[in-house]
Order: C-alpha cells, then sequence, then structure tokens
C-alpha cells in the first residue's frame, strides 16, 4: 500500500484523539459593489449577494468533512469592513446594515459573519465613527456579527483619539450586555496591523485588496502538538523544535487540502491557510498545556514567553512549506476563556494580565477574551488597548484586545460564555489610572523604522 | 480512479473482513490493498479501495458502512485517500 498502515493510523488517532480539525473555513466577500445612494438598498444588495455568494459555502464544506473524515468545525463569512459600505447613514441606520448582515448569517448558515469593522489607524471617516457609534447596538440586536477596529499600524502610529473612544465603546457594549455577563464585547476586537485575510473570528474582515471572494482557512491543533511533544519528555529543545514543525507540517497539509477542495468546489480563489494554534475550552485542546509540557509547571511562570516563543517559531516554520499561501494572523492563540489550560492557569493565579501582555510580544494574537472587574474604568480600558497595540505597532506584528469589563463582577468571579467562546475567570487589573495620558487623545507617531522605502 | 481508505476499528469478532468484503462487492467498490492487525488489542482492518465504479455516492456508501459497522460492533469510516496523501507525502 502507497500509505502505510501507521500513517493512516497516526492521521485518524490526530483526528479522533488528539482534536485535530479545520477549525474554520472563512469565506471572503467584496461588498464593495453593493453600495448605494440610500443604505436600504444597500443593505437588500448586500443580502442578495451574501446568500448567492455563499450559499452553498456551508453544505460543501460538509461535505468534504464526509469525504476527507476531518471535521470543519466552523463555516464563516467576512465581509468588506462595513464603515466602506455605509456612506453618510446615521448610527441607527448602521444597525439596520448589522440586522441584515445578521439575516444573511442565518441563511447562509454560518455561525459568526466577520466585518463590522472599521480601518481608523489614521483618523476617522464620518462613515467610520457612525459605524463605531453603533456597534454596541448592532451587537445587541444580532448574535453572529462581529466588529473590529483597527487603530494603528506600523505604518501610520495609534490613533489615540480610536482608542479612548474604544474603551468608553467596550464599557458601554459591555454594561448593555450585562445580563450575560458583558458578553457582546467578545465580538468586539481592536487591532494593530489588522491582517486583510484573517480567517478567524471576532477579527475577520475582508480587505480591499482581497479579491471579489476568497477562501481562507484557520486550522487547528493544539492537542496534536502537545501529545507529539509528550514523546519527547526531557530532549533538548532542538529536538522539541524539530518535533513541533513536523507535526505543524501534517497540521497544515489537512488546511491546504482543505482550502484548495473548498475554493475548487465553490468557486472561489484560494486565498490563505492561516498557521495558527487555536485552542478551544474541551480538554487537550489547550496551548497552555503544550507550554506546560515543554516543562513550565503552570502556564505564567517564568519560562513561559520563551516556551511560547519558541512554539509560535516552530508552528511558521513546519508550516510554511506545508502551504502554498500562508497568511492571516498565523501564530499560536492564546485566548483565556477560550483555554482550559489559561482559565485553570489565571484561576490558580499563575498567570496575570501583565504576564498575558509579554506572551503577546512572541505570538498572535493579544490580550484575547480577558475578563476583567466591571468597575475598571473606560480609560483603564483604553489604556489596556494602548499597550497592546503598541506592541504590534513597535514590533511590525498584529496584535489585538478583545477584552470584557464584566458589570457586578469582581477580581475570582467567572463568566460563562458558552461554546467555543468558554468561561473566562475575572483578573485584577493595576488599579492606578491612566486617565490623563489617554485624555491627551491625537496620534502617537509612526516608529522610526517604519520609514523602510 | 476515485480512491478511498476504509479503516474498520473494533474488538476483534469473526466475520467483519467477509461482510465488509461482501458490501463492496455488492455495491461494485474494488479493493486495491488490504490490511489486518491486532493494534494494541483493537481488531485494525484498513482497506484501499477505488470506488470509481459504485453507482452510490460517497455519501451513500459512508451511511451504509456507518450503519454496517453498528450491526458489526465496530467503527467503519470511509475517507479519500487525498487526507492521508496530503498528510504524509510531499
Amino acid at each position: 500500500m502507497f500509505i502505510s498502515v501507521d500513517e493512516i493510523a497516526q492521521t485518524i488517532r490526530m483526528i479522533q484523539e488528539e482534536h485535530l480539525d479545520i477549525r474554520t473555513v472563512t469565506m471572503g466577500i467584496n461588498l464593495l459593489d453593493c453600495v448605494r445612494a440610500d443604505i436600504k438598498d444597500t443593505c437588500d444588495a448586500v443580502y442578495e449577494k451574501i446568500c448567492r455568494k455563499a450559499e452553498r459555502l456551508v453544505p460543501e464544506c460538509e461535505a468534504i468533512e464526509r469525504e476527507m473524515g476531518i471535521p470543519i468545525v466552523n463555516k464563516r463569512i467576512s465581509i468588506t469592513p462595513a464603515a466602506l459600505l455605509v456612506g453618510r447613514s446615521t448610527p441607527e441606520q448602521c444597525v439596520e446594515l448589522a440586522k441584515t448582515l445578521e439575516k444573511a448569517a442565518v441563511n447562509t448558515g454560518v455561525n459568526f459573519l466577520g466585518g463590522y469593522s472599521a480601518l481608523v489607524h489614521k483618523g476617522y471617516t464620518e462613515a467610520d465613527k457612525a459605524l463605531i457609534a453603533s456597534i454596541p447596538q448592532a451587537l445587541m440586536e444580532t448574535s453572529r456579527i462581529c466588529c473590529s477596529v483597527n487603530v494603528g499600524t506600523t505604518k501610520a502610529g495609534i490613533n489615540m483619539d480610536a482608542v479612548r473612544d474604544m474603551g468608553v465603546l467596550i464599557k458601554k457594549a459591555a454594561e448593555m450586555s450585562a445580563e450575560t455577563g458583558g458578553s457582546s464585547c467578545a465580538r468586539i476586537v481592536v487591532f494593530a496591523n489588522a491582517p486583510e485575510d484573517n480567517p478567524f473570528m471576532a477579527g475577520a474582515f475582508h480587505g480591499v485588496g482581497e479579491p471579489e471572494c476568497v477562501i481562507n482557512v484557520g486550522v487547528s491543533g493544539p492537542g496534536v502538538v502537545k501529545c507529539a511533544i509528550e514523546k519527547v519528555k526531557g530532549e533538548d529543545f532542538t529536538v522539541l523544535a524539530e518535533t513541533i514543525k513536523k507535526t505543524a507540517f501534517k497540521i497544515t497539509r489537512m488546511g491546504q487540502l482543505v482550502a484548495k477542495e473548498a475554493s475548487q468546489r465553490l468557486g472561489a480563489q484560494f486565498g490563505i491557510v492561516d498557521l495558527s494554534l487555536a485552542p478551544t475550552p474541551a480538554v487537550g485542546d489547550s496551548v497552555a498545556r503544550i507550554i506546560e509540557e515543554m516543562g513550565v509547571e503552570r502556564c505564567g511562570a517564568p519560562g513561559t514567553t520563551a516556551a511560547l516563543a519558541l512554539l509560535n517559531d516552530a508552528v511558521k516554520k513546519g508550516g510554511v512549506m506545508a502551504s502554498s499561501h500562508v497568511g492571516g494572523l498565523s501564530g499560536a492563540f492564546i485566548p483565556v476563556s477560550e483555554d482550559e489550560g489559561m482559565i485553570e492557569a489565571v484561576k490558580t493565579g499563575a498567570l496575570c494580565l501583565e504576564k498575558l501582555e509579554a506572551m503577546t510580544c512572541v505570538c498572535s494574537v493579544g490580550l484575547d477574551m480577558i475578563v476583567v472587574p466591571g468597575d475598571v474604568t473606560a480609560a483603564t480600558v483604553s489604556g489596556i488597548i494602548a499597550d497592546e497595540v503598541a506592541i504590534g505597532m513597535v514590533n511590525n506584528k498584529t496584535t489585538a484586545v478583545r477584552i470584557i469589563p464584566a458589570p457586578g463582577l469582581k477580581e475570582g468571579d467567572v463568566v460563562e460564555f458558552g461554546g467555543l467562546l468558554g468561561s473566562g475567570p475575572v483578573m485584577p487589573v493595576n488599579p492606578y489610572k491612566s486617565d490623563a495620558f489617554i485624555a491627551r487623545g491625537g496620534r502617537i507617531p509612526a516608529p522610526i523604522h517604519s520609514l523602510r522605502n | 480512479m476515485t480512491k478511498a481508505i476504509i479503516t474498520v476499528l473494533g474488538s476483534d469478532r469473526m466475520g467483519i473482513i467477509a461482510k465488509v468484503s461482501a458490501y463492496l462487492a455488492e455495491n461494485n467498490i474494488n479493493i486495491l490493498d488490504i490490511s489486518q492487525t491486532i493494534m494494541d488489542n483493537v481488531f485494525t482492518m484498513i482497506t484501499m479501495v477505488d470506488i470509481s465504479a459504485s453507482t452510490s455516492s460517497f455519501d451513500v456508501i459512508h451511511n451504509d458502512l456507518q450503519k454496517l459497522g453498528q450491526e458489526l460492533g465496530v467503527k467503519i469510516q470511509i475517507q479519500n485517500t487525498e487526507i492521508f496523501n496530503s498528510m504524509h507525502k510531499i
């Protein structure tokens, strides 16, 4: 037999016992041609186009799942940043667009639709302002729409007005969804250097440099990596890195195959495979546990950042040869509420916000799914965002903040979000204020190394 | 040629191979290669088949084999060969 029994058994074991799956097949759809003079007409055109382009997305992905025997956990859509579609609309009219997008998501059967977004790293347009102002209400009226705002880039610096406003907005969204622990905030991402081809939610959008319709795929497999390195206990770092690389190669080949098949069957361009290790709250599917398997007693202990740096780099090196086009976020994710090992690390006091911030310097994507006490001020939220965005800007990488100031909750409480979003222990925040810093406004200039021409 | 891999995993009993190959023959599915072993006390049968001559669709074969697996008390899976090729061959 051309393929050996061992190889077949290994693939099957990875899928059945080690949680190997395709985390998401995300169809990116350009909606710029849907812009009309009247927002109502725009909504109609948007609805029609999404439903037409993504009509077969879910059934075709399900067919691939059956034929290949590999689960595709999420089927999703990303769209042109909505701020580019709304023209001179009011925030109320923008909410109508969000409701239309929700309807299209339901109709096509996808669980999330991303791209209710604005790119404001250098400043606001009137449309950006209206769309961003509409975000809290839009999230209340929908359950599948994801929002993102890019507030900084290495090229442009940081729009600190937007950073200030996002702090206020996140607090407002949390208060409006207080009944569910501020869960609206789980669908708001604040970015630096946001990628245009990211398949992962909540930050996916279809950038303006993207083609008409594209398939981007995100693979997963923290469980597979952990099982692989269990076999090299005590070996040195060269062996460890090599083991991760080989595993990442195999995982990514799955993503490449699914991306190729899906794009062919759906008549869309093959975009990228995102080489990220994306955890879920399920036991055996955790990035934190990989770090612990490397020899750090609890994720967050000294050595964690170095372990994560090695992991992140080895995953990319192994993955890059396995796929013809790599992109998106491509790095290990460390969302607290979505990773069983991270949750435990926070609960046991091993992992704090500051250590997480350090970890984001060496991996994607940033401070992700962090629950903080409800009495944290908007300026403090903005301060946390500013720090994270600065890391992205200076290091020429994507960083993001998805933070939930859970109304009425304090350190030690836990918010249950359910599903892939998991459950978030409330983390303590430095009690000192950053109000005067955030109140300055304006822009932090781009770093010197942005001048590369 | 559309190749697929059928894997049968479960506790050993008489007639598993007979039942599976009878189903394949009835449905015009040609066995290209077959191997059977006991791995960690688990009956493991791996078969490479060609399904291009079959009148049944992949989904029908998939569902039939799952039903047959339930009857035999084993887990039967059919997967396109491509998944194994892409993972293990460059």
